[in-house]
């Protein structure tokens, strides 16, 4: 079998090979971590704060749409042409890749808070700041942590992609067949596989795991009930 | 206008899969062509149950019931449906239709023609109080109320025998649903249809029903009366507690004074025929007075004194 | 990978604005669109089209089935959810042994990424019928079929239209990788301006902005074509 063969070969180029792919697959997580660190920066404060104002939805909701109509080589290309190959253009193409998702996610996810509750906390006596930290956020955090997971694997799915303006990473691998024949390719593109589904199932642990737990199993309860229902 | 059906329950009973207590607890009623007939209970009574196993929403696990003497499980499924106005708390029209798609929906399944239909429409949207340009507004730019009338002018679309009401008022606000209470009972005056409605209020039920089957917890029917009889009889503790009190001022309420023996000549305040009875005694004790002159325009019927009230209880 | 052809300006003979590697030169981008830019344009269309198309051919009995059995739906929503996080970038070189470095490999990765987007939502369109609308439909003695057809299908309209939203956008965003098996696509053009030496700014920028233009063109038209056929969504509550 011609595919049998093809993958044993990408299996037997792994076995030969774990130090340098592990070296690549770092060289990939370095960057995708800084990338998705200078995004988090950006777009977690601005969408918390514009959705605790409930200001701005058209940004947060604009954000989206272009941010999923931008293609990561389009970007890629465009920062290369002003930062030159390497490692910050790089940075800076993935990080603007994951800044849509976490800032439409952080801000719809602090804006839906039900305005009954920060009503009441209101009324309780608490400062902007207090609803913020003790309602909303809380009460926010799953839907925060959807945007955060989605642009983590955005971005490391992404980052080999920048192995044509000098990423370094298993994308090095992929782009090169010249030198590493089919069963390299085949190899590099597993561990990114591999990696990326590391990290969507690792986030995925961790989002359980930070989920109040009166906000666990409550998707029934977010669609909102019918007046007479209450 | 089609005749009205006349309805029978013949020891229906309902057990939901694993549920000790029955829905509906081997129920027997008649309920005559024409009848506006109200179930009324505490939620776990089983009345929406009993409702919807007319129409066959709900299937029932033994006894019969008959509409016009037909077993209703013998008729095909989709004809029982369309032959049975359906009305719910949610009114459920459908979003993505104007009013008049929602109204002609069933003369459509009917394949009834299209001028028929139209005119049909304009009909039944000014039967319930609507306006005819009002049937290419969309159901989300109605008031609840407003939504509630299209569902009633759905339901009454096909000419249907029979009229199926669940809850129809429940949502709404108490003026809203005043109103909307009080010209169902004109409608069914005018159209003469079999009406069932279901309620949790027994005030609802007394003011709309010529007759109200009550049930109780575990689907038992506690009883079936008229207004008048239920109000000065109740059978049993659960029954008159669950009408509450104040009964004899209520049954007086159900009766106007055109429908008294009146005593003969003048005397007294005047006050309309149509007045309530329980009206007319609060007027009594209000004006200190003894009696009070019932008069159609210029027209004296007679008199009315406090004794007479007791009379009827 | 072939780093020539006629798609690589000769920095020694265009004119003073593609040799000066300018930020923006009309005239390049005039002079190769036939030869270059055009057609990259129009394979773009071409993989996004047949790929949404059957995605959703695909998706849509799948959706309805999933809607009559509900059962079906976790394990088709858990598999498509992992599939998705597979990069496009490795999927495409994971299909090679079985299909070749072929257009059919592209389009292969890019169908199951539209059916991954396609079939939840056309699922959740489908539920979004509220239960009061359904009952009424079967008190009135629609039947099954009248309902899917007259009630839940139109009332999924929306849900069905933002899936094809996302999916035509992220196909076009996704085709541009496909640049990184085959010689096609909007994502070509940029691949062969990164390589040379000097990375030329005209090519990225035509091509770039031809695939975001294209994106969103698309989900602008998706957004009338939602207008069109669900009026009912426009208007806000009384």
């Amino acid at each position: 079998m011609i595919v049998a063969g093809a993958f044993g070969d990408a299996f037997r180029f792994i076995a030969d090979n774990p130090g340098f792919l592990a070296t690549k697959a770092l060289d990939q997580v370095e960057l995708s971590a800084a990338a998705l660190a200078i995004a988090l920066a950006l777009a977690l404060p601005l969408g918390i704060v514009l959705g605790h104002l409930h200001r701005g939805s058209s940004i947060a909701i604009g954000s989206s749409i272009v941010g999923r109509a931008l293609p990561s080589l389009v970007l890629i290309g465009v920062f290369l042409t002003f930062l030159g190959i390497g490692f910050v253009n790089n940075m800076v193409a993935l990080a603007v890749l994951g800044t849509g998702p976490v800032l439409t996610n952080s801000y719809e996810a602090v804006d839906g808070v039900e305005r009954d509750v920060v009503e009441a906390a209101r009324g309780m006596g608490m400062t902007h700041l207090q609803i913020l930290r003790r309602v909303e956020l809380p009460l926010a955090l799953p839907l925060l942590f959807t945007g955060i997971r989605v642009a983590a694997v955005t971005i490391v799915a992404t980052a080999p992609v920048a192995s044509v303006a000098g990423g370094g990473g298993l994308g090095d691998i992929i782009v090169n067949q010249a030198s590493y024949r089919l069963s390299g390719v085949l190899a590099a593109s597993l561990c990114v596989m591999a990696l990326s589904t590391a990290v969507f199932v690792g986030l995925a642990g961790l989002q359980a795991a930070v989920t109040p737990r009166g906000l666990r199993r409550t998707t029934v309860a977010r669609t909102p009930l019918r007046k007479e229902q209450l | 206008m089609s005749s009205a059906a006349e309805i029978v329950f013949d020891r229906v009973t309902k057990r939901y899969p694993g549920r000790d207590e029955a829905a509906v607890d081997d129920l027997s009623l008649e309920i005559p062509a024409g009848a506006f007939c109200v179930l009324v209970g505490p939620s776990g009574g089983g009345k929406t149950t009993a409702l919807k196993m007319v129409n066959r929403l709900i299937p029932f696990d033994s006894g019969e019931i008959r509409i016009d003497g037909r077993d209703i499980r013998t008729l095909p499924l989709t004809e029982l449906r369309r032959g049975i106005g359906y009305v719910i708390q949610q009114v459920g029209l459908f979003p993505h239709m104007t009013v008049g798609d929602n109204v002609a929906t069933v003369p459509r399944l009917l394949r009834w023609s299209k001028r028929r239909t139209s005119e049909r429409v304009i009909e039944l949207l000014e039967l319930v109080g609507l306006e005819a340009a009002d049937a290419k507004r969309y159901p989300s730019q109605l008031s609840g109320g407003q939504r509630q009338r299209v569902g009633l002018a759905r339901a009454l679309a096909a000419d249907p025998p029979l009229l199926l009401m669940d809850e129809p008022f429940g949502a709404l606000d108490p003026i809203t649903r005043h109103r909307l209470q009080t010209e169902l009972r004109r409608l069914h005056r005018d159209v003469g249809k079999t009406v069932i409605f279901v309620t949790h209020d027994i005030d609802e039920a007394i003011q709309m029903g010529d007759r109200i089957a009550i049930l109780r917890e575990g689907g038992v029917l506690a009883q079936y009366a008229t207004p008048d009889a239920l109000l000065a009889d109740p059978v049993d503790d659960f029954v008159a507690q669950f009408i509450g009190g104040d009964r004899a001022l209520r049954r007086l309420a159900l009766r106007t004074l055109d429908e008294l023996p009146l005593r003969p000549g003048e005397s007294g305040p005047r006050v309309a025929p149509e007045t309530t009875v329980r009206n007319a005694v609060s007027l009594l004790l209000e004006l200190k007075a003894d009696a009070l002159t019932v008069a159609d325009g210029d027209r004296v019927l007679g008199s009315f004194r406090l004794a007479d009230a007791s009379e009827l209880l | 990978m072939d780093g020539n052809g006629p798609v690589i300006p000769n920095f020694g003979q265009g004119d003073a604005c593609v040799t000066g590697d300018h930020t923006f030169c009309w005239g390049w981008v005039r002079d190769h669109w036939s030869d270059t830019l055009g057609p990259a344009l129009w394979q773009h269309v071409e993989l996004t089209a047949v790929a949404v198309g059957i995605g959703f051919a695909i998706a849509f009995p799948l959706a309805l089935l999933a809607h009559r059995f509900r059962k079906l739906e976790q394990p088709l929503g858990a598999f498509s959810a992992l599939l998705y996080t597979i990069p496009s970038i490795a999927l495409f070189q994971l299909l090679v042994p079985f299909t070749g470095i072929t257009w059919t490999t592209v389009e292969i990765a890019l169908v199951a990424y539209t059916l991954v987007i396609l079939f939840p939502n056309v699922v959740a369109g489908l539920r979004s019928a509220p239960p009061d609308v359904v009952e009424a439909a079967e008190g009135m003695g629609l039947t099954r079929l009248q309902v899917l057809l007259r009630i839940e299908l139109p009332l999924a309209l929306p849900a069905i239209v933002a899936g094809l939203r996302i999916a035509v956008v992220s196909t076009i965003s996704i085709g541009t990788i496909a640049a990184f098996l085959l010689p096609k696509g909007l994502g070509y053009p940029i691949f062969v301006a990164l390589g040379n030496p000097i990375p030329f700014k005209t090519e990225i920028y035509a091509a770039g902005g031809l695939a975001v233009g294209l994106a969103l063109l698309c989900d602008a038209g998706l957004v009338v074509l939602r207008w069109a056929l669900a009026p009912w969504t426009r208007l806000a509550r009384a």
